[in-house]
């Protein structure tokens, strides 16, 4: 399976065009935080941008502590969300290692899938949807 | 949020409150520049001056920001400390999308807090904290200490600050923006250090539902494939607007050392691609833009025998180049980046500052000044002393840096010099293209080279028809009214035509404005000169000095009476379109 990557990170130039699109495209929102991958700077905009995003873990801790199988593991790693199981208790958002999982004012949560439909959207080429088979060999 | 009504936050700094407000208007005046104008006639107070506590600070976004690229810019409208007036200055940065994401169309800001404060708000947030300690504090380091102090929303929030020339009401304050962008000119920073405001600070993290239907995203991804595909992209990426340096040079109109000249060979080390070469690290984008036009340089300072070593980032385009360099005979790319780097930090706007202190160089040469007002002495290329001068000019160190610090043609009237002072209606920007571009600036709304293409006009006519001249400003400024109202890069006006944004404004449920552009266009650009000329503005009162009589360009020297000509018809068809009519050579 493959996973969305962010191995060229130096070059993104934090116009937030991958999470525009994850927001559009996935979650039907205009958003720049209500997405599967967000960019930050980190300390101010001199220290550049890191993209927080799913790395597909396997086991996922979100999926351990979702109560009610809204998210199941992915094959590969990552997870599969299923909304309508949703109850927005925020348990995932807790559980994840890398604040990866985004939650809105609603509660309403937002995770990487890991379609790659951000990736066309970067300028700079900075995503990649990988298969991660080597994984020690690729640059996340 | 798509709705025909505006959501407007008005925080009252004087007693600690804020209200949501709702306002009708929008197929009326859109937003950006048309809301400014509008929220400026119901706040602004024509009777007061421009640092009454009343008067409001207004920071307003368009209807097609977040939705489509490069809607990155944002309006802040005032009544401007130089000269007394309502005007704009516009910015980048994070502004724009985190006043959309915390559903705002607009921040006006009034009152003046007891002490120094930072206001905080947000799509659930309105706090004002006091900040006196950060007093005299320098832009950066208000920066970072703003960032400790509001944790939320790092990568989706904008701060917003003064450094001590706006704490000290120099007209030449600018607000820094996310670090590398600026309200720049005409004093804003100024008006947020009368309101004792040191910082703001904007975290938008709402979502909103997407436009029904399929047109948006089909749309959407159009405009994005033009605005990444085009040559547009790589001009204003590769070498950005520092890439001007040398074709302005070669036709003769690059203003070098007070603009006594307007070319010179020293630009060999001095051209975007020398920046890019030597000085350029990395490139950054205002939110929403994929084109990242952003150019960040850095400096490297060895402050000490052991090899300690100090390093900076300092941001640059063509203007901040033209007035830290060739303005002032700067001919290195670390030396510009050096004095860039002070006017940082005490926040003052690099045009300004760079031209105020090429005037200064010029007056010490003629013997008008000397070191007992400068401090330093000033020369024409010495960096050192330019950086030196930048901070005793950004502090208002003594009285001749307050006194400059007003404006250098305000310093001309007490020390003489008026004559080669270059500035046109503000400090000129770095165009010495010609008398269309002269006239145009000295008269136009931000008197910024963006208000029209005068100084591409000057680039493709040597012919001298007043009347073909001013048609083509009055024509090219509603559209340019138009797209600050949406709020666009101008950068991208030519992918956003009038009907490529009546597309976008009906995409996304917008159908009467979209229906009517240009009669909305027309009515903004008349209503912010209304706004402009019942705060003051008089074409008469703006002189344009003697210097910009003695240049020569590609087309050769200046010709006065065709400048002086351009300048009268413009003034006339100003007043004229405000609906004053009175004959231009009377004068008030």
């Amino acid at each position: 399976m493959k996973q969305l990557t962010a191995p060229r990170m130096d070059q993104c130039i934090g116009c937030h065009s991958c999470s525009l699109a994850c927001a559009r495209l996935i979650h039907q929102r205009i958003s720049w935080s209500c997405a599967g991958i967000r960019i930050h700077s980190a300390g101010g905009l001199s220290t550049g941008f890191a993209a927080v995003h799913c790395l597909a873990c396997d086991p996922a801790p979100c999926v351990a502590a979702c109560p009610t199988g809204a998210f199941s593991q992915r094959r590969g790693g990552g997870v599969v969300v299923r909304k309508k199981l949703c109850i927005r208790c925020g348990q995932c958002v807790a559980a994840c290692p890398v604040d990866a999982v985004c939650r809105n004012p609603d509660g309403e949560v937002f995770v990487c899938i890991h379609c790659g439909r951000c990736v066309a959207f970067c300028p700079q080429d900075c995503l990649e949807l990988a298969d991660m088979a080597g994984i020690l060999e690729a640059s996340r | 949020m798509i709705r025909d009504e505006f959501r407007v936050l008005c925080v009252d700094l004087t007693g600690g409150k804020g209200r949501i407000e709702r306002l009708d208007g929008r197929s009326q005046v859109a937003g950006g520049s048309g809301l400014a104008a509008l929220l400026y006639g119901r706040y602004g107070r024509n009777d007061l001056p421009w640092d009454a506590p009343e008067q409001p600070l207004i920071f307003a976004i368009g209807p097609l920001t977040g939705y489509f690229p490069l809607m990155s810019k944002t309006v802040c409208a005032f009544r401007s400390a130089y000269h007394n007036q309502y005007t704009e200055s516009h910015a980048g940065g994070r502004t724009a999308f985190a006043l959309r994401f915390a559903d705002l169309d607009a921040l006006v800001v009034t009152g003046r807090a007891a002490r120094l404060s930072c206001l905080a708000i947000g799509g659930r947030q309105l706090e004002i904290k006091d900040v006196g300690f950060m007093a005299g504090m320098d832009a950066d380091a208000a920066g970072k200490l703003l960032r400790r102090m509001f944790r939320d929303g790092s990568g989706h929030r904008s701060i917003l600050r003064i450094g001590p020339a706006g704490e000290i009401g120099s007209v030449m304050a600018c607000i820094n923006v996310d670090s590398y962008r600026h309200f720049g000119r005409l004093g804003a920073g100024a008006l947020m250090g009368a309101k004792n405001l040191k910082g703001i600070v904007i975290h938008g993290d709402g979502d909103f539902v997407q436009p029904a239907g399929s047109a948006y995203g089909k749309l959407f991804e159009e405009v994005y494939r033009q605005v990444t595909a085009t040559e547009m992209m790589h001009k204003y990426y590769s070498l950005g607007t520092a890439g001007n340096l040398q074709g302005l040079n070669d036709i003769g109109s690059l203003p070098w050392r007070n603009l006594q000249k307007t070319s010179d060979p020293a630009i060999a080390g001095m051209t975007g691609q020398a920046f890019a070469d030597s000085t350029l690290l990395r490139n950054g984008a205002c939110s929403g833009c994929p084109v990242g036009c952003i150019h960040i340089g850095y400096v490297r300072e060895k402050v000490a025998d052991d090899n300690r070593y100090h390093y900076h980032q300092v941001p640059y385009d063509y203007e901040p180049i033209f007035a830290a360099g060739t303005m002032l005979g700067v001919t290195r790319p670390f030396d510009v980046l050096r004095i860039l780097e002070v006017m940082e930090k005490v926040c003052i706007d690099a045009m300004s500052a760079g031209v105020a202190l090429a005037w200064a160089t010029e007056a010490t040469e003629r013997g008008l000044v000397s070191a007992r007002e400068t401090v330093v002495p000033l020369c024409f290329g010495d960096a050192a002393a330019y950086c030196r001068a930048a901070d005793l000019l950004g502090r208002g160190a003594n009285d001749f840096y307050r006194l400059l610090g007003m404006g250098t043609l305000r310093a001309a009237e007490v020390h003489g010099g008026a004559d080669f002072a270059c500035v046109l209606g503000q400090e000129m920007a770095g165009y010495a293209t010609g008398e269309l571009f002269f006239a145009a600036q000295t008269l136009g709304f931000r008197h910024s080279h963006l208000d029209t293409a005068a100084y591409s006009f000057d680039q493709k006519h040597a012919d001298k028809d007043v009347g073909r001249a001013v048609d083509f400003l009055v024509a090219d400024e509603p559209g340019r009214a138009f797209l600050t109202s949406m709020v666009a890069c101008l950068f991208a006006r030519s992918v956003y035509t009038d009907s490529r944004l009546a597309e976008c404004l009906d995409a996304v449920g917008y159908a009467t404005l979209a229906g009517s552009v240009a009669d909305v266009a027309e009515h903004i650009r008349r209503l912010r000169w209304r706004t402009r000329i019942a705060t003051g503005f008089d074409p008469d009162a703006l002189d344009i000095p003697k210097r910009f009589y003695d240049v020569r360009t590609w087309k050769g020297a200046v010709d006065r009476a065709y400048l002086d000509a351009l300048k009268r018809e413009y003034g006339r068809r100003i007043l004229q379109l405000a609906g004053d009519d009175r004959d231009i050579g009377e004068g008030r």
